[in-house]
């Protein structure tokens, strides 16, 4: 008897560049012009399936229908903080999901998007990691928690620190950085566009020299064996090399370079930290963004009190470095920085060792 | 590590295969003629064109070992591991130098694996330091102990096996993570150390916390 078959899944159209359009349309033997209208509905609108592309023949639609999948998918779940945060659930595929967590401000509103299923990283103090990893998301995957979000239209900034290593899927947050600030996708300025990783260089050199986006790196200490202890990463890409990368890099005047670091009570704190953070950061132009902890389960480290939170921010300052401290949104829904997990919907399944 | 993409500003140099074996389904061990130094649990680019992304992997072979051993598993769809499965000896391949912190030491440790995750500790035990270590390795199936007909003669009881699909004799059936759960009286001033996926890394680590290990014990290194 032979095997069971399982269809493959189509590829999305959503989250295909202007490049991968045209060469889409004339793999399909369709006028070029196309791909400057599938770029239109897929970016610039609404439309929720083929049949809304009113400019682009039946034919064509039904062709394209048969090959992709429009990739546009709502979300299944939303929860609202105290604080007008909302973090939405999106499913991606087969019984998997990711969270994104959109953060209205006064004068701006921010979109956090996951860039995977779970975390390859392992850090030590973040909820993600703890559920390993399941799978990397696709651009259109990506481009589905704007496209598909109901504050789409108010959305100001986006930031790539939801789940996920972005770093370790570049070629699909690549296309998916080009979609959201070409002038064809989204159309947002790359100043309002950051990446963040905790430092994985190969893949940020690419982004560096391919986008002008802003990048944040995870730094959270600066000192090689704690930060070893804190983020596995360090033991091949040690943080003075990744600052010694971004170094080599001639940003220019506005692209922004942010230093995000954890403050953990009476461990990362001190003021052996600040004159070591001063020293590492010294080559490059940044700001540090300090990030309260907020606390995991089982994560045996402690939120530092708010005396010495003001106080690391002072030394830093009094040292050069521009420092604010990133405000908590979104704490009681597990919206917060390093607290989104899908943890609880990963099927048991998944890797035995 | 076995999935990042290389370091920059490190050149590439050809090497020559010496043997490129499947020890166990879809797994491989890949040697060829050292030529540099390096320090056990260090890691070095592959690829198969100077142009491609390296994949990262950890280095199998003891510091003064005449080759290098690297152990790989076939990614279904990868670019490189299918590829280089092909490869016989004589062919060549390209490296980057080796790198990396993930180093043992001589003082009394764990050693944690599972999968391929047994070569940084392989490379430990072949330059001197398994004395003093517990090793214990978690596979799906018994015949991925790789390097097991060495690591028992050698480690005897310290040497633990345990295999979550199947059953067999001296081998702990269960994953490792339940065998490390059963354990009691962990010493709480030793390292250690665990190597492998993700997930196997993140649970591992959660169980000795909850033992009461310091997390400044525990080094972790990650597959991705």
């Amino acid at each position: 008897m032979p095997a069971l078959q399982l269809p493959v899944p189509k590829d999305l159209l959503l989250g295909k560049t202007l490049a991968d359009l045209k060469l889409i349309a004339a793999r399909l033997e369709l006028p070029a012009f196309v791909a400057d209208q599938l770029a239109y509905w897929l970016y610039k609108t609404n439309i929720q399936s083929y049949d809304e592309m009113m400019n682009i023949s039946k034919k064509a639609r039904l062709l394209l229908a048969g090959h992709y999948e429009l990739g546009v998918v709502a979300s299944v779940k939303v929860q609202l903080s105290a604080d007008g945060t909302k973090k939405y659930l999106y499913p991606v595929s087969n019984h998997k999901f990711i969270e994104t967590a959109f953060i209205p401000e006064e004068k701006r509103n921010t979109l956090c998007v996951s860039s995977q299923v779970g975390c390859k990283m392992g850090c030590l103090f973040c909820a993600t990691g703890k559920q390993g990893f399941q799978a990397q998301l696709s651009s259109g995957q990506i481009l589905n928690q704007l496209r598909s979000l109901p504050e789409r239209d108010k959305v100001s900034n986006i930031v790539f620190m939801g789940m996920g290593e972005p770093f370790d899927n570049i070629e699909e947050v690549m296309k998916a950085q080009e979609i959201l600030t070409a002038e064809y996708g989204f159309g947002l300025s790359v100043r309002k566009v950051t990446v963040s990783t905790i430092g994985i260089v190969p893949a940020m050199e690419m982004f560096l020299s391919g986008s002008k986006c802003n990048l944040a790196v995870s730094v959270h200490s600066p000192f090689d064996e704690e930060r070893r202890r804190l983020m596995p990463v360090q033991h091949v890409f040690p943080i003075k090399e990744v600052i010694d990368t971004i170094a080599r890099f001639d940003l220019g005047k506005y692209r922004r370079v942010s230093i995000e670091y954890i403050v953990f009570g009476e461990l990362n704190d001190t003021q052996r930290h600040v004159k070591e953070l001063a020293r590492l950061l010294n080559k490059i132009r940044c700001r540090i963004n300090l990030i309260r902890f907020h606390p995991v389960p089982n994560v045996p480290l402690p939120p530092t009190n708010e005396e010495r939170l003001l106080e690391f921010q002072r030394a830093l300052n009094a040292k050069g470095i521009v420092t604010t401290i990133r405000s908590s949104r979104g704490v009681d829904i597990d919206a917060a920085c390093g607290l989104l997990s899908t943890k609880a919907l990963v099927r048991q399944e998944s890797a035995d060792f | 590590m076995n999935t990042v993409e290389s370091k920059p500003n490190v050149k590439f140099k050809l090497v020559s295969i010496l043997s490129n074996a499947e020890i166990s389904p879809n797994v491989f061990l890949l040697s060829f003629k050292r030529d540099f130094t390096f320090r056990a649990g260090q890691v070095l680019g592959v690829a198969l064109l100077p142009t491609d992304d390296a994949r990262l992997y950890s280095i199998a072979s003891g510091g003064n070992d005449e080759n290098i051993d690297i152990l790989y598993n076939i990614k279904p769809g990868g670019k490189l591991t299918p590829n280089l499965a092909t490869l016989k000896a004589g062919d060549a391949f390209w490296i980057t130098v080796p790198f990396g912190s993930y180093a043992g030491s001589d003082e009394p440790a764990y050693w944690i694996a599972a999968g391929t995750g047994i070569a940084p500790f392989v490379s430990m035990y072949r330059s001197g330091m398994g004395d003093n270590k517990i090793l214990i390795h978690g596979s799906r199936t018994l015949d991925a102990f790789y390097f097991s007909e060495s690591l028992l003669p050698d480690f005897g009881s310290r040497y633990v096996r345990c295999c979550s699909q199947q059953e067999g004799e001296g081998i702990y059936h269960g994953r490792v993570t339940q065998y490390l759960e059963e354990l009691e009286d962990l010493p709480e001033d030793q390292k250690y150390y665990l190597c492998g996926g993700a997930e196997m890394v993140v649970e591992c680590r959660d169980i000795l916390l909850s033992k009461g290990i310091p997390f400044s014990n525990v080094v972790a290194e990650i597959y991705f």
